[in-house]
């Protein structure tokens, strides 16, 4: 795998490659490797961020990045590594339910049949605390954002936006089409790992019986 | 346990300590003092360990009531301190006794004073931190008037000096420091980049120091490129499509989809985070 690296600032760099699948292997890698003086892994769409605890790690360390990546084999799975499976058990009484309907040329029984019959996989976060970004639905799926944003979505709301599925982690303002409700409680900063879901980790959405 | 009582607040004052590490994976910044000078500074005058809270009081017009008995420092921009009305020095360490009223004016130079008592404001934590994160809405509240603020118990060894000489924050235009960034070919004028100044525009926050002026443009081979989402660290500066660069603070967003020109060096973001309303800024 080819990696191109970027610089950062004192105390960072970032590792780009093709795609969303790539930078799931080296972050793999990067954890299996534990580098000395690594302190953070920042996983975003096609790139890495190493964050490093004094600038002096910096020296050399692209270099051996791109050394240890050029052995990765480039076929590597999304989210093989990692493994972590969770269910989400979701209501489909989405506000948009019918929207993503028409926009897909699918029926809602569809919509609801495609999104819980294929895995998602944990991309990266971002937006907001515990906001994961899940890739690898059905291709089917692929919808714009709402041309009006909500000014309040509620934790929990599950939606879709481009080829990315999430679920809202708190109360926030969204854009994405709202598809259905899960009771799972996606964040939350008194349990020792404060997001449910982390890179890497696999989804399996599961329709709620009502 | 002693504790202060606040009288005003000014404009924005905030709980902050060396902030969040480690959960950007999950969406969570650093957040944490943005003049992390400042606060270390503090910290070592009351000679209690580094990571304790502090209050970061941007553009004064705070007052406090002292509850039993408190070290403490005043350092960041030097705005006027005063104990029961009498003027007391920036960057000294205070001893106060119960009742004691302080109060600390608007900054002739600089933005941020960092309040820091020996023992630190014992407020809950929140992954780890007492600081307040404004954009991701996390840690304490905003400090308000009326709110009861205890100090934390600390042991050991008192501290060995009065005063420091510390460096104040700049007036007049501020050369800033500017390492290439993850996007720099991006830019038409990657050299021009140093030629240019610009004022720093009231809409600034922790978020980040909003910049105006001359408008910086897009390489022609990357005008209408989209840039996939990728994390930012403080001190970036990031280009939105205005061309107008923002400086990120330590309330910026985790990963961001405008390119970074460059990235200021770490002292250099201190002095960032310094820069008052209208103050002119030029990049080296």
């Amino acid at each position: 795998m080819d990696v191109t690296i970027r610089p950062l600032g004192e105390r960072a760099l970032l590792c780009e490659v093709d795609s969303l699948q790539q930078v799931a292997a080296l972050h793999a890698l990067m954890e299996q490797a534990d580098l000395p003086g690594v302190s953070e892994l920042v996983p975003a769409a096609r790139t890495l961020m190493l964050r490093v605890s004094k600038p002096a790690v910096l020296q050399g360390l692209g270099v051996h990045i791109t050394n240890l990546a050029s052995h990765l084999d480039e076929t590597a799975e999304l989210g093989q590594e990692a493994g972590e499976q969770v269910e989400v058990k979701v209501r489909y009484d989405g506000e948009d339910l019918d929207d993503v309907a028409k926009h897909t040329g699918l029926s809602t029984r569809e919509v609801i049949a495609a999104h819980t019959e294929t895995t998602w996989t944990v991309g990266f976060f971002g937006f907001a605390p515990g906001f994961a970004y899940l890739v690898g639905g059905d291709s089917r799926l692929v919808v714009p954002r709402r041309d009006e944003p909500r000014t309040k979505v509620p934790p929990g709301a599950v939606a879709l936006a481009g080829e990315f599925s999430a679920v809202y982690p708190r109360t926030s303002p969204g854009g994405w089409q709202l598809i259905g409700t899960t009771n799972e409680t996606m964040w939350d900063t008194d349990r020792e790992a404060p997001a449910l879901l982390s890179p890497g980790a696999t989804v399996r959405f599961v329709k709620a019986r009502r | 346990m002693s504790s202060i009582e606040v009288i005003a607040p000014g404009p924005l004052a905030l709980l902050q300590d060396s902030g969040r590490p480690g959960y950007a994976a999950v969406g969570v910044g650093l957040s944490g003092a943005v003049d992390r000078g400042a606060y270390e500074l503090g910290a070592r005058m009351v000679a209690h360990s580094e990571g304790l809270a502090a209050i970061e009081i941007t553009f004064g017009g705070f007052a406090a009531t002292v509850k039993g008995a408190a070290i403490v420092a005043f350092t960041g921009a030097d705005a006027e301190i005063s104990v029961n009305g009498h003027r007391r020095p920036h960057n000294a360490v205070l001893q106060l006794d119960d009742g004691d009223v302080i109060r600390v004016g608007q900054p002739a130079r600089g933005l941020r004073t960092y309040f820091t008592v020996r023992g630190g404001f014992d407020v809950p934590a929140v992954l780890g931190s007492r600081s307040t994160d404004t954009l991701a809405g996390l840690g304490p509240a905003q400090v308000r008037a009326g709110d009861v603020l205890p100090i934390g118990e600390f042991e050991g060894k008192f501290p060995n000096v009065d005063a420091v000489a510390s460096a104040v924050p700049a007036t007049g235009t501020v050369e800033l420091t500017l390492l290439p960034g993850p996007r720099t070919e991006w830019f038409s004028d990657q050299s021009g980049i140093s030629g240019k100044t610009w004022s720093v525009s009231s809409r600034s926050n922790r978020v980040g120091v909003r910049l105006e002026g001359d408008s910086l443009t897009r390489d022609p081979a990357y005008q209408d490129q989209e840039l996939p989402s990728e994390a930012m660290v403080r001190g970036c500066v990031q280009v939105p499509p205005s061309g107008q660069p923002i400086i990120f603070l330590n309330d910026h967003p985790v990963t961001g989809g405008y390119p970074v020109i460059g990235v200021l060096t770490e002292a250099d973001v201190d002095r960032a985070a310094q820069l008052q309303p209208g103050q002119a800024v030029r990049f080296r």
